[in-house]
């Protein structure tokens, strides 16, 4: 491999010369500054009482939730999400650009800006929450599916462009041959096109997953706070906050132990050389 | 395509920060000298009130200016505990006020507020009282538990032995009258001058007082204050009768008389 190649010999010329000093000061600030706010949440952490803060039925409900309504939001960025991506990769059309910055806006979009959004558009008296509810008699605010909703409108952009950019990465003349060997569409597609970009689509897929169980604004402003229905975990912990710091604290510890998880399992994708 | 989209993304959103952090250079700097100015703690219900009374305080003061900070009494007690430079503190509830006892002079309750019932506009579903709430027709949005506002509205409904099921605790009384507004939901429970900030897109039904919980909002000036002549000032202005009447006009009621 040549890269691997080039990148020890990188390493060697970096050992020779020293890391430069206008380099390594503003890293290791950059590094306490990101670790520093992990440690004073360990630090303050009730290690002794975790395992009955984390049992109570208002934890338990919480964790359950939020595991419910991410998978959710995953199911339908999947659903929508990678068609999108082909598309997107794939097919010239009018106006494509437009449609992929639209599909990347929730990412730069303050969430809670997306929750008012989603409120006038998916309220009994939005935009299509009015005709929803006239003809289906669907409500989404305040249930269970509107915090799905809420966290897929968040987490579904980083789906979408991670798995665009595998389908863009991915060599097309191993679909060809394929398809001059005689195999069908949907053959191509299982056997040859999925396995190619599937690091892309797992990597999507884990980031949306994150994105998603850490949502916070669009749910609360769009689905509102209610145990057991729409309080996910990043919810109950900031309403802990108000009065319960303990509780506040081990609801944080396990979604960072979650984050870690995610990054760990994502580690040979971003950090191939660890 | 993609990439560069983003990078102009970024750099665009960058600009404007810039541009905005530039833009906001009459406040005064942190090296300033702080005898002109005063740093006044208040609960967020406040916010509206307060403001209107800043600059009456400054134009009696030789131009002392006022800043605010605005946010849940509970948030504010723990800045005051962890030593943010306040100088007057005015909480919406003794319990928080409590909290700092040590921190802070002797408080005097300067308000009172009271719940009502937050509706749409006009009352399109003809809610009278509580006893409407329960009837699992409306859907009801009230204060989270852990908010001072959830805990007395739980309160009222036990007063009234009414259980209602709400569709969410909305973790601050502004999102409950929103809510409202928006007309996603039907009522809601808040505090009286809620549903006077909530200007034209909300009404309120008043609770009966058997049934009502009284909130009293404490002031006092804060120990460690390098300006304890006018955070007295401050305190006197908000007590005085112009001050009340300000208040008043934004839906508080006088203290209660105990």
């Amino acid at each position: 491999m040549t890269g691997t190649a080039r990148r020890r010999r990188r390493r060697a010329a970096t050992a020779r010369a020293g890391p430069p000093i206008l380099l390594v000061v503003p890293a290791v600030l950059a590094v306490g500054f990101l670790a520093i706010p992990l440690l004073g949440l360990l630090g303050q952490t009730p290690w002794r009482n975790l395992a009955a803060e984390l049992a109570t039925p208002k934890v338990q409900t919480a964790l359950r939730l939020s595991l419910v309504c991410s998978l959710g939001a995953v199911a339908i960025s999947i659903l929508l999400g990678v068609p999108l991506a082909f598309l997107l990769a794939r097919v010239e059309f009018p106006g494509r650009n437009l449609v992929r910055a639209l599909t990347t806006l929730p990412m730069v979009l303050p969430p809670v800006v997306g929750g008012v959004a989603l409120l006038l558009a998916f309220g009994r008296r939005g935009l299509a929450g009015q005709w929803l509810d006239r003809a289906f008699g669907i409500t989404l605010p305040f249930t269970t599916a509107g915090a799905i909703l809420a966290e897929a409108f968040v987490a579904m952009p980083f789906l979408v462009i991670t798995t665009e950019a595998g389908l863009r990465a991915m060599d097309r003349r191993f679909e060809d041959a394929a398809t001059t060997l005689g195999a069908g569409r949907w053959t191509t597609f299982r056997r040859v096109t999925l396995p190619l970009i599937a690091p892309s689509l797992g990597a999507g897929v884990a980031l949306c997953w994150a994105r998603a169980l850490g949502e916070f604004g669009a749910t609360i402003t769009f689905a509102g706070n209610l145990p057991g229905t729409t309080q996910t975990m990043p919810l109950a912990v900031y309403l802990a906050l108000e009065n319960d710091l303990q509780a506040a604290i081990a609801l944080s510890l396990v979604l960072l132990v979650v984050s870690l998880a995610v990054l760990i399992g994502l580690r040979d994708r971003w950090f191939p050389t660890a | 395509m993609l990439r560069s989209w983003i990078r102009s993304a970024v750099v665009l959103l960058v600009a404007a920060m810039l541009a905005a952090a530039c833009g906001s250079d009459d406040q005064p700097s942190a090296g300033s000298s702080t005898s002109t100015e005063i740093k006044v703690f208040a609960a967020a219900s406040l916010t509206a009130a307060f403001n209107e009374l800043g600059p009456q305080f400054t134009a009696a003061n030789g131009g002392t200016k006022v800043i605010f900070n605005f946010a849940g009494s509970q948030a504010l007690a723990t800045q005051i505990q962890q030593g943010a430079p306040a100088d007057v503190f005015a909480s919406a509830d003794t319990t928080n006020m409590d909290k700092v006892k040590d921190l802070v002079g002797t408080p005097q309750v300067f308000a009172s507020n009271q719940l009502q019932i937050v509706v749409e506009k006009g009352n399109p579903k003809g809610v009278k009282g509580l006893d409407d709430l329960a009837s699992g027709e409306l859907m009801v949005v009230v204060p989270a538990p852990e908010v001072p506002a959830g805990r007395y509205a739980q309160q009222a409904l036990d007063q009234a032995g009414i259980i209602v099921k709400p569709v969410s605790q909305e973790d601050n009384v502004k999102e409950v009258v929103t809510k409202v507004g928006l007309g996603e939901a039907d009522a809601g429970i808040v505090y009286t001058t809620d549903v006077t900030a909530g200007g034209d897109t909300v009404d309120g039904v008043d609770i009966p007082a058997d049934q009502n919980v009284t909130a009293t909002y404490p002031i006092a000036t804060v120990k460690a204050s390098s300006n304890q002549a006018k955070a007295q000032a401050f305190m006197d202005l908000v007590l005085s009768s112009q001050g009340q009447q300000v208040l008043e006009s934004y839906g508080f009621l006088p203290p209660p008389t105990s």
